[in-house]
């Protein structure tokens, strides 16, 4: 009798504990867990968002791996990606190291620099669309860039900047980086502040220089730091999508797809929900392959 | 002598440091200050006049994207959906974190992990699959629909947060809390809440951005013009007037410019969020 008391007594404590997490749970399950589920399901099925659906096996899958239009957009996401990993995130330590020190109006810097990176992409794109405008009007370039360049002797450089395929790509791995470094800026100056200001005494009393210092004592113990930047800076890149849409407007051309916007107008155009899903899949699968790489490879680079 | 080259060099050093500092200040803030400038100029000005301040500030852009552009609409919708979002998951993810961090069951840690793995693994097409489900739910074209959506976005990540914050919680705050006679959700409420006000903040500001800010979901789900958000209502008129710069940069302003000043509001929490490493799991 009394254990009966006690198991009701334990059964209520942990059930009324369990009831804390139950919202969070249940909209978790449905909105995280059962998408994910459904995607994979999906991802074997013709299905034209309605109507029948048609178990196809790898059918999708087998599709995909011969569709050029899907790995350029990969490829396309990679050199997006690639221009973050350097310029970006170089440009975000270079900054870092130069507000690590003691200067006038750091606060300053610290507040602009992530101005760009609170703005949507919708603002940021279609700023930049109105700036990199390449029309002109009664003799005057419209957009911003190319009239400065008229106007300071570079007329050969005026360009089309997103309308030529072989400028586009760059032009919007560009355009992301500047929304993007303040990110990386911002960690790496918490990283920056973080090391032991004795460690840069003990190596000057060594008689190392500033270039030994900073390859000796800044670049390792920022090593786990850079690891997080690169993660994000891959994850946050291979994503771009909005950016996209608002610079190179809804009429989107094949040399600026992403796989993202693959997806999308996979589902949306052509109502071809079973082969979106698949292609999801393989995206997922090619971004955890890379983070999971990347973080391999950067134990690897502690451990000596 | 010697001293001198020291100290002329320093200053060299010094200068050159904030030329590179100051132009990469100004184009953060130039493209900024050109939509503002457009945003005040009429459709006869915008490409004639060239001069850097505009010699006549004309407000009516802000007038007409109000009413002919529906941004009143839009702008009403994201302020409801931000405050609905972001109350929604700083209570359910703070309820959850208090559970998993000073609460027993069976469970438990499986539950944690979970959340965990969610942040880790990202999802990039499981919108696709989240807009069949909407569907069969009857949940396209409705506020509640989208609310939801969001709130399950930010869950993982202010859940985190929160626990972090709830296991340095000292345990003599909850036991004179029981003595009291204050029950479980009253400690949680009364003591648990105060004392991660600064967790609590980070939630709201990184939340708020990225719902202000987002754009895929509500293209997806709401389809109504009634319904739609800021972002997604700029590129609808954006499509629609392609040609009227002043009118969309008016636009583009009333969407930016809530953000800048919450962010200028907040930017000591957004040093901080990030710099703990916390949003980073």
């Amino acid at each position: 009798m009394d254990q009966k008391v006690k198991d009701a007594a334990v059964f209520k404590e942990n059930l009324q504990n369990f009831l804390f997490v139950f919202p969070a749970l249940s909209i978790f399950c449905i909105f995280y867990i059962y998408p994910f589920y459904k995607m994979i399901h999906l991802s074997f099925y013709d299905w034209r968002g309605i109507g029948p659906m048609h178990f196809i096996g790898l059918s999708n899958y087998k599709e995909l791996m011969g569709d050029h239009l899907w790995w350029d957009s990969i490829w396309h996401a990679g050199y997006i990606t690639l221009i973050a990993l350097t310029f970006q995130n170089a440009l975000a330590f270079a900054l870092a190291l130069a507000c690590d020190q003691e200067i006038r109006m750091k606060r300053f810097y610290r507040v602009v620099f992530f101005i760009p990176p609170v703005l949507s992409e919708v603002v940021v794109g279609l700023v930049w669309n109105w700036i990199l405008n390449p029309e002109m009007q009664n003799g005057v370039h419209i957009g911003l860039l190319n009239h400065f360049l008229f106007i300071t002797g570079f007329p050969q450089l005026v360009h089309n900047w997103l309308g030529d395929p072989r400028t586009a790509l760059t032009t919007i791995a560009i355009v992301n980086s500047w929304k993007g470094f303040g990110w990386g800026f911002i960690i790496f100056l918490a990283g920056l502040q973080t090391i032991d200001k004795q460690l840069y005494e003990a190596a000057r009393v060594d008689g190392a220089g500033r270039w030994k210092t900073f390859m000796n004592v800044t670049i390792p113990m920022m090593l786990p730091v850079i690891l997080v930047v690169v993660i994000l800076t891959i994850l946050g890149s291979m994503q771009v999508f909005v950016l996209i849409i608002a610079m190179v407007n809804e009429g989107l051309v094949h040399h600026t797809d992403v796989p993202v916007t693959r997806i999308f107008s996979a589902m949306q155009n052509t109502d071809r929900f079973g082969y979106a899903c698949a292609e999801a899949v393989i995206f997922g699968l090619v971004l955890i392959s890379i983070s999971f790489i990347s973080k391999k490879l950067s134990d690897k680079a502690k451990q000596v | 002598m010697k001293t001198n080259r020291y100290v002329l060099w320093g200053m060299t050093r010094s200068t050159l440091i904030h030329v590179f500092l100051i132009s990469i200040a100004l184009t953060c803030l130039f493209p900024i200050f050109w939509m503002l400038r457009c945003s005040f100029m009429t459709n006869e000005t915008v490409f004639v006049d060239q001069s850097i301040i505009p010699h006549h500030l004309n407000f009516g852009n802000f007038a007409i994207a109000w009413t002919k552009g529906n941004f009143a609409i839009y702008f009403f919708n994201s302020v409801i959906y931000t405050v609905c979002v972001v109350t929604g998951i700083v209570l359910i993810s703070s309820l959850a974190a208090y559970s998993l961090s000073r609460l027993k069951f069976p469970g438990k840690n499986i539950i944690f992990y979970m959340f965990v793995a969610a942040m880790m693994i990202p999802l990039p097409g499981s919108f696709v699959a989240l807009f069949v489900l909407m569907t069969k739910l009857h949940l396209v074209n409705t506020r509640l629909g989208y609310v939801l959506c969001m709130i399950n976005v930010g869950l993982s990540m202010s859940i985190l947060l929160f626990k972090t914050f709830f296991d340095k919680m000292p345990h003599e705050l909850e036991d004179a809390a029981r003595i009291d006679g204050c029950g479980k959700i009253g400690i949680w409420w009364n003591m648990a809440m105060p004392f991660a006000r600064p967790a609590i903040a980070v939630v709201v500001i990184f939340n708020s951005l990225n719902v202000w800010n987002e754009y895929i979901l509500a293209t997806l789900l709401l389809g109504d013009s009634k319904l739609m958000p800021l972002q997604r209502g700029i590129m609808v008129f954006q499509g629609a007037n392609s040609t009227d710069y002043p009118v969309l940069m008016a636009g583009l302003t009333m969407a930016a410019i809530p953000i800048i000043m919450v962010y200028l509001a907040m930017q000591k929490h957004i040093v901080k969020g990030l710099s703990s490493g916390e949003v980073l799991g």
